[in-house]
């Protein structure tokens, strides 16, 4: 009972929503809006698991009194201020919570985001180093559309754009939709799997 | 002059037609552009066949060819009228036929999807069925997933812990379905070494979904006693909120072993890179394409695309999975052979994209 009520559940919603996006009819559309409502509600009831979770973890840490305890409670303060906060000031447009969103988090992010530069650029220096024949052709590759994207590249020789153009256009998007081909019928396999059963890995094991 | 306007301002094949494949609420009104060019737009009037008096409803610009009135109720008779409007003048009034607009149950332009879906079921039925009886099915090695026990294996002689990352994606992305399986039997071996496992979430439902996989791991290994809430944790939903915590954990907890299976976006390199820096042995997989080369220049093992799908079968060499797997590409190569041929039709002026457009 304990996997064949999740296994049926998943089965009869599966076809229902299948049959859904082949029927245009109001009562269809109707059901999948009501869908979609539970499905807020389900993420809604998740997400007080998830700040349950996510409370119990800094609280245990800051009770062991380790060194990044700090960090803990900063989480805590945080998440705990930003409700408060969200709560009993609202969410509108000027409202506080709004400009710590914007002024705060916002650039927090903004910075997360920078720094993938100096990253990009270590990853780089090791992918580009020429030790085998592939490392050497995406090396060569990378140069070429660099300088090709750039407008340096049309003043070194009026070819160079051309043929990054010609890089990006022909042989990586073909390699691009090859591996997006195998992603669209994986995505329906897996999702044929698991609803008609096949797949229980989901459901924490195999039997 | 105004012989001359009539003349080059006929509306020709006026028709009016209840949308296709809709449900209902709607009428589609096509016509025949006018050749004058110096025209304002089509105003358009309608009336219910027992009204005896038009009523404007709406006016479509000088280049356009069709209409769509969605106030219409369904079931009742409708008459059109379309008219030229020139210089704040109406005219050449153009009327169509009764029409009436009504819900259909079945969408005719997707047919197409589910013939393919059927077909693809009955190749997934014939090929499980050949697994059952034993028939020996060859798949191809898949060196990032060959890596994962030797993976969990160096963690646990390590004493660190393992991370499992499924990615940016909320529940209804097929790849974290698919992280959810290949969690699931990362959880198992992890039950089996008795090794920490890490698994980070974003969305609360994955969260929730994660938790119970690897709970249902540790159970079905016998190792229930052995697993812990903070195993399984829920961080943010903020994309670069997600990224600095993972990055933190990495640094913090230094796991020997890291997974990044499913969808990443601009987060995944900075991810990846924290865990090349440490020294950990990766294995990343994600269906997103432009994200595959910061993986494979970052990580010791990349699932590429449809890896990631392939990873619950490869792993668990369960036969019946493994049918799946090749009627997966069996699917593939029907999907070349129409692509090759409809390449070759087009050739020949044989034009028959539209059975294979999805609407």
């Amino acid at each position: 009972m304990k996997r064949k009520l999740p296994l049926g559940l998943c089965l009869l919603m599966g076809l229902l929503m299948m049959g859904q996006f082949f029927i245009p009819h109001p009562v269809s559309t109707k059901f999948n809006t009501l869908i979609n409502k539970w499905v807020i509600v389900i993420s809604a009831f998740a997400l007080v698991l998830g700040i349950g979770n996510l409370s119990r973890h800094h609280i245990q840490i800051i009770q062991r009194s380790g060194p990044n305890r700090f960090y803990s409670l900063v989480t805590l303060l945080s998440m705990l201020g930003m409700a408060i906060i969200g709560i009993f000031f609202g969410i509108d447009e000027k409202s506080l919570y709004q400009k710590i969103f914007i002024h705060i988090l916002t650039p927090l992010g903004a910075t997360m985001f920078a720094l993938l530069a100096y990253y990009m650029s270590s990853a780089a220096y090791r992918a580009f180093r020429a030790r085998s024949i592939e490392a050497g052709l995406l090396l060569g590759s990378a140069f070429v559309v660099m300088i090709g994207f750039m407008p340096i590249g049309q003043l070194i020789h009026p070819i160079i754009p051309g043929l990054a153009e010609w890089l990006m256009k022909v042989p990586n998007m073909a390699s691009q939709r090859g591996i997006l081909f195998g992603v669209a019928f994986g995505a329906v396999a897996t999702a044929l799997k698991i609803i008609l059963g096949i797949e229980r890995s989901w459901l924490g094991g195999r039997d | 002059m105004w012989v001359f306007l009539f003349f080059y301002a006929a509306i020709d094949n006026f028709v009016a037609q209840d949308r296709p494949n809709d449900g209902g609420g709607c009428i589609y009104l096509s016509w025949q552009r006018v050749v004058d060019t110096l025209i304002d737009g089509y105003v358009i009037f309608r009336r219910t066949i027992q009204d005896t008096a038009f009523t404007r409803i709406g006016f479509a610009g000088r280049y356009a060819v069709n209409f769509e009135d969605n106030t219409v109720v369904d079931s009742m008779k409708y008459i059109y009228q379309i008219a030229v409007l020139k210089q704040d003048s109406v005219y050449n009034h153009t009327l169509s036929n009764i029409v009436q607009s009504k819900a259909q149950f079945f969408h005719k332009g997707r047919i197409n999807i589910l013939f393919t879906i059927v077909l693809f079921t009955m190749l997934l039925g014939y090929f499980m069925t050949r697994a059952r009886k034993g028939a020996s099915l060859f798949i191809r090695k898949i060196a990032g997933l060959d890596a994962v026990e030797e993976a969990v294996g160096r963690a646990t002689e390590m004493g660190r812990p393992i991370l499992y990352v499924p990615g940016l994606g909320d529940i209804d992305f097929p790849s974290v379905i698919a992280s959810m399986n290949i969690l699931g039997e990362i959880a198992r071996k992890s039950a089996s070494y008795d090794n920490p496992l890490i698994v980070v979430n974003c969305y609360p439902v994955v969260y929730t979904v994660a938790r119970e996989v690897v709970r249902e791991a540790y159970t079905n290994e016998g190792r229930s006693d052995r697993y812990k809430d903070g195993y399984v944790r829920y961080l943010t939903e903020s994309q670069f909120g997600y990224a600095a915590a993972i990055n933190g954990i990495i640094l913090r907890e230094r796991p020997a072993a890291n997974f990044f299976i499913g969808p990443f976006f601009a987060e995944a390199l900075l991810i990846a890179e924290t865990g090349n820096q440490i020294g950990a042995i990766q294995i990343a997989g994600t269906d997103q394409v432009l994200q595959l080369p910061f993986f494979v220049t970052a990580c010791d093992y990349t699932l590429l695309g449809e890896e990631v799908y392939a990873a619950s079968a490869y792993l668990t060499r369960d036969p019946v999975l493994v049918g799946s797997l090749k009627a997966q590409d069996a699917g593939k190569l029907l999907t070349l052979l129409v692509l090759i041929l409809m390449t070759i039709l087009t050739f020949l002026k044989i034009n028959l994209i539209s059975l294979i457009k999805v609407q």
